[in-house]
């Protein structure tokens, strides 16, 4: 499924989409960004509760099809414009990083 | 005729935000000379924990990586505290990372044997008061 599929089909918030049409071929979650960048696949959606600007930095670095804010965190305009420069796809959502994975599963 | 390619970077201590653009950078200067997505990924990672550490232990510094035939060597330098004991700064979880910098998501003492784990060899040099200067190779 893409991305933008899967935010439409879960009512997902799309912060910015300027690659929707990639897939998501699996799932990571994680905070600690040594982790991500150690475990997180090119393809999988990231579910973090992270929005600093070195977000985007692990998510361009480790390939991954779209980060997704959990918990309702909304990160700052700025971050959400350099995303959208450097072709990253950011979804948002109030559930937890469990519901976000939940829906991922289904969808996998 | 046989000229090895060097990428020089800049890593800015002051300036948190920017972290990780060198080896964003340096992951998109590999893909145009056609590595495979498994090193360049090693790379990635590699370089990506060596910037940290700068920026957020040495007040920033310098990284080159050279492209050779064979191998990519990534040197990092710089003029910060310097490592006062390396195989303890070596263990999985060891950090001296503030509580500031962990809420960023960083400190969790996992960039050194990344580093390791992630090239086929490294090299620390570190004075106390001085600086320290990394190299890790990874074989083509
Ligand atoms: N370039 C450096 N200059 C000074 N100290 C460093 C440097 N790199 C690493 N260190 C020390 O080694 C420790 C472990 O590093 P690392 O494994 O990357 O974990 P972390 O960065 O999460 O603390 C750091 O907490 C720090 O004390
Ligand atoms: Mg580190």
């Amino acid at each position: 499924m893409t991305v933008s599929e899967f935010a439409n089909k879960n009512g997902l918030t799309c912060l910015c989409l300027p690659e929707g049409e990639r897939e998501i071929e699996g799932a990571y979650v994680g905070d600690l960004l040594s982790f991500v960048m150690g475990k997180a696949q090119s393809g999988d959606a990231w579910v973090t509760i992270m929005s600093n600007q070195n977000v985007l930095a692990v998510a361009a670095l480790t390939d991954v099809a779209c980060v997704i804010f959990a918990e309702g965190v909304k990160p700052d305009d700025a971050l959400t414009q350099t995303a959208k420069e450097k072709g990253i796809n950011l979804l948002a959502c109030d559930k937890d990083a469990y519901g976000i994975c939940l829906m991922l599963s289904a969808c996998l | 005729m046989n000229e090895d390619l060097i990428f020089h970077f800049d890593v800015d201590g002051s300036d948190f935000t920017s972290a990780g653009q060198a080896s964003v950078q340096l992951k998109k200067n590999l893909r145009q000379l056609g590595i495979s997505p498994d090193i360049i990924r090693r790379v990635s990672i590699a370089m990506y924990e060596g910037e940290i550490n700068m920026v957020i232990h040495a007040n920033g510094g310098e990284a080159d990586v050279a492209v050779t035939e064979t191998d990519i060597t990534i040197t990092l330098r710089d003029k910060g505290p310097g490592i006062k004991d390396i195989d303890l700064a070596m263990q999985e979880g060891f950090s001296t990372a503030t509580d500031n910098i962990r809420s960023l998501g960083f400190g969790a003492g996992m960039g050194l044997p990344n580093m390791k784990r992630y090239s086929d060899s490294m090299e620390i040099d570190s004075v106390v008061g001085e600086g320290t200067v990394i190299t890790m190779k990874i074989n083509l």
